[in-house]
């Protein structure tokens, strides 16, 4: 399977099973679309290619060939016989504690309904906490690394309960030879300079949300008396993230269909020295006027189209951020095993409500049918938790035949059950942004390593 | 090569035996909460 594409004048080719990538010029784009998707090239179509003179078309199909015969091109599924071996039972190493169900903040598009998740407001107890340690533990097996992340609602409002958390995980971490990262995610309204300090000692990531421009963040990210939370909030995260020598956070914002103009957003948190910065798209009803339609999509993708050329010249000229979905390791990132099921929501990654009720992940909360069990008993026969082990981006049809599988990962569970009710239905408009968030990814790649090897720009 | 410059070869193919050692992060943990990008999971840092 390959995918080829265009975008700002270059030609390019993914190899999905390889995951070699190349750039092309127009001659052997077009040449390459004359290939059927089992790599067979076909000469009838090569006869619409008359505009180019014959050698140059037999030097380009030349090159197609030397990289079919090195694995570079319409390489064939290797990966197939590895799955039942990679479908292991999987253990429990990461959780989502859901420290506070209530929010200082808010805000309009909230999925937790302003922090409430269809159920009271709640504050966890150190208690609880604890067992949610314990319960990981336990389930890890030989896992060494586990993960802890404090959600909310705020969690900020509950700080004193994350600190016992922490000297409690750090306590066990000695006796069982486990290795805890924490991490947390907060508005920022209540991060004090002793709170910041504790952040920076313990937590190995912190997600700090501002949606971008102030009268964006401020039409949705209101406090309790209405106004807009942005100046409160900004010179807070800011320092936030010089302290932490502006590594292992993340500024995070939502988009939505009334700032389809997002990309101005991640600009401006850059012109405002952020340098780690993630934008995403809200999920949202369909009834709520805020989550991206199908006709939205075009919008959408052309932004994220200009906003990669923006983000290249500026990292070439000094003014380098990192926008996370952007980000793509070509050499180094995760196995395909890791690639084939994306987050583990529900198998390997679960959250934890105030009152110790277990669930596939922080979106899933407060949702009845998904309840997997508690900590102080453990997990359920709750016939989902199959449903999440048995699905990968092989046993998901749309998923399987999609170029983008193995950067997806086959797209986001709580996403696809809003909206098609199916956990094995990928969300389509969120798969739309996806792939083209991949091939600005791939093309950023491209940009960037031309500088690289290229002769010095002037 | 005249025509077609390979930005990247093939990667996700090597090593598969080894392939599913389970001690990588899990993906939706940090600047993402709704929509995970597995690819980018490491950070490429200036
Ligand atoms: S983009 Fe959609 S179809 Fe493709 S892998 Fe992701 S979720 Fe599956
Ligand atoms: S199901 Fe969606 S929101 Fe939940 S952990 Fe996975 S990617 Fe994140």
């Amino acid at each position: 399977m390959i995918h080829s594409f265009k975008i700002h004048g270059t030609y390019m080719v993914l190899d999905v099973m390889s995951g070699a990538v190349h750039q092309l010029d127009e001659v052997a784009y077009d040449v390459l679309g004359c290939y059927d998707e089992n790599g067979v090239l076909n000469n009838d179509e090569l006869k619409n290619l008359s505009r180019y003179n014959e050698s140059e078309i037999n030097e380009a199909i030349e090159e197609i060939e030397y990289l079919k015969k090195n694995h570079m091109l319409f390489t064939e599924d290797p990966y197939t016989q590895m799955l039942p071996g990679w479908a292991k039972q999987t253990v429990v190493k990461a959780l989502c504690l859901h420290i506070a169900h209530d929010c200082n903040l808010r805000c309009g598009y909230c999925f937790a309904g302003t922090g409430e998740y269809m159920g009271h407001r709640s504050l966890m107890s150190l208690d609880v906490g604890k067992k949610a340690i314990d319960f990981l533990i336990e389930n890890s097996g030989n896992r060494r690394n586990l993960e802890v992340d404090f959600f909310g609602g705020e969690p900020l409002m509950n700080f004193e309960v994350v600190k016992g958390i922490v000297d409690y995980a750090r306590t066990r971490e000695k006796e069982t030879g486990k290795n805890f990262r924490f991490t947390i995610t907060t508005n920022a309204l209540l991060l004090d300079e002793d709170k910041r300090r504790y952040i920076n000692e313990n937590m190995h990531n912190v997600v700090l949300s501002l949606d971008g421009r102030k009268e964006v963040n401020d039409a949705l990210r209101k406090r309790i008396d209405g106004t807009g939370s942005y100046d409160r909030v900004l010179p807070l995260a800011r320092k936030m993230a010089e302290e932490r020598g502006q590594q292992q956070y993340y500024v995070r914002g939502t988009f939505t269909r009334k700032n389809l103009d997002f990309g101005t957003d991640v600009l401006h948190l850059a012109d405002l020295g952020f340098e780690q910065i993630s934008v995403e798209p809200v999920v949202a009803n369909k009834d709520s006027g805020l989550d991206i339609r199908a006709e939205d999509v075009e919008t959408v993708c052309r932004e994220y189209e200009h906003l990669a050329k923006e983000y290249v010249e500026r990292r070439k000229n000094g003014q380098w951020f990192n926008f996370f979905h952007f980000m793509i390791d070509l050499e180094g990132g995760p196995c395909v095993a890791k690639r084939l099921r994306g987050c583990g929501s529900g198998t390997e990654y679960l959250a934890v409500t105030p009152e110790g009720e277990l669930y596939p992940c922080h979106q899933f909360v407060g949702r009845k049918e998904f309840l997997l069990g508690n900590i102080y008993d453990g997990l359920n026969q709750n016939p989902v938790r199959d449903t999440f082990r048995n699905t990968n981006v092989y046993t998901k049809p749309r998923c399987n035949s999609c170029w983008a599988k193995f950067y997806c990962s086959g797209g986001c569970a709580a996403n696809a059950w809003q909206f098609n009710s199916d956990i094995r239905i990928p969300y389509e408009i969120e798969c739309e942004l996806e792939k083209k968030r991949v091939e600005c990814a791939l093309w950023i790649k491209a940009q960037e390593s031309s500088r690289l090897a290229g002769p010095a720009e002037n | 090569m005249k025509h077609i410059k390979t930005i990247n070869e093939s990667t996700l193919n090597k090593d598969i035996k080894k392939a599913g050692c389970g001690e990588c992060q899990t993906s939706c943990q940090s600047a993402c909460k709704t929509s995970c990008t597995v690819a980018n999971q490491k950070c490429e840092r200036k």
